[in-house]
């Protein structure tokens, strides 16, 4: 029963933050200042040296309110909005590529994303626990606090830094990786995909430091304090080796937040992820966000904002509802 | 409503009980330990810096074409010249200056929102705990970037250096309002609370004169992290062209080097100056927010 609660309680929340976020990706861009209709017919306006009558004017106006889905009042829009987000997942055409639909472009970008930071993500996450596991657990000893040196070096290190020292560092002066990434479309071929691998291993390299040093600070505090606990000390007078209650004991419990932790901070992580996509040519939804938004393609922008934090918000229910696997204490309540 | 209700980052997370006041004659010299004092060195120089040089400026370094372009490193300018003809020794430093200006008044923004929401969410309780903290996990759960990128895109050129502030102010408070309501909450059960209480104390009057003294060492670590958190954000949207690129910070300064292809040109220290000194002011920043942090714990005698 306890189980059932918690997922539903869950699912609620889910819901609620994906109604919230999705209704503040609507409502603020239309608080702006600034609208985008006003800019498109002065740049018209300009580019015809002034020559457009204010009907011309008026006719495209009625038009362009048209293609972004800007008729009706504000409460009219977010109604459709809501309609197109929930129940069509349709975000009609590109206007730079039009008439190919929206959908279509984030479907071919997701599978990039997705893939990069999965990948990324749980090497990051594995690797830096373990050390910051080791660091903590072993804090006692001088070669613990080097360990924790390089978690405190590479933790304040944005990723946009990390990226361009990246390309700085092994494209440009050690150029063993290349400095204009191919990402080959069409029939996969085992050359196009091992030239796809290699392509992906800078901007991966990236978000696996980024995300490394973090985890290996968190880790270390929480695996001190669990050291420290009455039934470790009774598993090393039980005569348990160090690897054991490393492990076993240690852990094992000083995951769970880690895992929390991890549900969090997705969010800053798809941020990393869209960002590094920008700067190295990843064919994702980063660099999709920052082609539409230079050429003003609103579609685009709003289908692939909705689909990230649908993205996120799903990914982090997923790891909520695998948490009672990992904690007993939440299934046998 | 979750497992994540109690979650606080164990890296920047603040010890609970700490003292409001050091002890009468005893001064700030407990607070000292290596991290701080790092930290403490490395952000002095940079705020100084910042402060002051500018003054000495031969002329604004944002202006285009001041010198010949793409001049080595001499005396006269101390990191050569860029390919717009900008001294880049002067331009970082207005870049420095710009980012920390920026990075204090989002954080003295976000410390009051965060710290009024926290504490009303924390002591109060009830639905109204429940409707803040939905909100409170919204805003950490959703990708802030996307967000970001669509309103560089529909206020592209029509904005001010500040709009670009209040949008991450409006984004930055979640984290800290989430940390002070579970202090708050930690506080609420105490015994002096209830004493406060029982004496016929109100809600306000007890958030204010008995709870909020515990939080203020935790703001302070708080307004740090946020000065971090608003440097790096303003950074990344400048990078990829959607902040207000003519202004130089940290950010654009990487973006104008990054789109006249430095590295080709092998013009060296328009970029690798830039992230030594990013890099260097984060790691500052950070000791210094941590090396509160122990200080603080290893006042109440835990470290």
């Amino acid at each position: 029963m306890a189980v059932l609660q918690y997922i539903g309680k869950r699912l609620a929340l889910y819901f609620a933050v994906l109604f919230i976020g999705l209704s503040i990706t609507f409502l603020l861009p239309r608080l702006m200042p600034a609208n985008p209709i006003d800019g498109y017919i002065g740049q018209l306006q300009s580019r015809a040296q002034g020559s457009l009558t204010p009907e011309a004017i008026a006719d495209l106006r009625i038009n362009l309110e048209q293609l972004y889905g800007l008729e009706g009042d504000l409460f009219t829009q977010y109604l459709a909005y809501l309609e197109r987000v929930f129940l069509k997942l349709d975000f009609g055409p590109s206007f730079t590529y039009y008439p190919q639909p929206v959908s279509t472009m984030i479907v071919n970008a997701l599978p990039w994303t997705l893939t990069l930071l999965l990948v990324s993500t749980t090497i990051a996450w594995v690797l830096g626990n373990v050390v910051g596991l080791v660091a903590g657990y072993f804090h006692t000893k001088k070669a613990a606090t080097i360990l924790e040196v390089v978690g405190i070096l590479l933790y304040p290190i944005p990723y946009y830094i990390l990226a361009v020292s990246v390309i700085l560092l092994l494209a440009y002066i050690i150029p063993i990786f290349p400095l204009a990434p191919t990402f080959p479309v069409g029939e996969m071929t085992l050359q196009k995909v091992g030239m796809i691998i290699y392509s992906s291993l800078l901007p991966a390299l990236t978000l696996v430091l980024a995300g490394f040093g973090w985890n290996i600070l968190s880790m270390k505090a929480l695996a001190v304090a669990t050291t420290e606990e009455p039934y470790v000390v009774f598993a090393r007078l039980k005569g348990t080796s160090n690897w054991t209650r490393m492990f076993r004991y240690v852990f094992r419990n000083a995951m769970l937040p880690q895992v929390t932790a991890l549900a969090l901070s997705l969010g800053t992580i798809f941020n990393g992820a869209l960002l590094t996509e920008i700067l190295f040519a990843f064919p994702g939804m980063g660099l999709i966000m920052r082609t539409a938004a230079s050429s003003g393609d609103y579609n685009v922008l709003y289908g692939a904002i909705a689909i990230s934090i649908i993205a996120v918000a799903t990914a982090g229910l997923v790891i909520d509802l695998i948490y009672p696997l990992l904690d007993p204490r939440i299934r046998h309540k | 409503v979750s497992t994540t209700e109690n979650a606080v980052d164990p890296v920047t997370a603040p010890p609970l009980t700490v003292r409001p006041v050091a002890r009468r004659g005893e001064g700030v010299l407990w607070l000292i330990n290596p991290r701080l004092a790092i930290g403490l060195t490395i952000v002095t120089i940079f705020v100084l810096a910042s402060l002051f040089l500018p003054l000495f400026a031969p002329i604004d370094p944002s202006q285009q074409a001041t010198y010949l372009k793409n001049l080595p490193m001499s005396g006269e300018h101390l990191l050569g010249t860029n390919a717009l003809g900008q001294d880049i020794f002067w331009y970082l430093i207005f870049s420095i200056r710009n980012s920390l200006l920026l990075g204090v008044i989002v954080g003295v923004g976000v410390t009051i929102i965060s710290t009024a929401v926290g504490l009303s969410a924390g002591y109060i309780g009830g639905t109204y705990e429940r409707v803040v903290m939905l909100f409170v996990d919204t805003f950490i759960t959703i990708p802030l970037l996307p967000i970001l990128i669509i309103l560089g895109a529909v206020i592209r050129g029509n904005t001010t250096f500040l709009t670009v502030g209040f949008i991450i102010i409006i984004f930055g408070w979640a984290w800290g309002a989430r940390t002070i309501r579970s202090m708050a909450l930690t506080l609420r059960e105490r015994e002096f609370i209830n004493m406060a209480r029982f004496s016929g104390a109100n809600t306000v009057d007890i958030i204010a004169r008995e709870i909020f003294p515990y939080v203020t060492a935790y703001m302070l670590v708080g307004f740090i992290n946020t000065v971090l958190f608003a440097i790096n954000t303003e950074a990344t949207l400048a990078v990829i062209g959607l902040s207000k690129v003519e202004v130089p910070t940290l950010g654009s300064i990487i973006f104008w080097a990054l789109n006249y292809n430095a590295l080709f040109t092998g013009n060296y220290p328009w970029i690798v100056a830039p992230i030594v000194a990013t890099i260097t002011l984060f790691l500052g920043l950070f000791l210094l927010s941590t090396g509160f942090n122990q200080a603080f714990a290893s006042r109440r005698g835990v470290a």
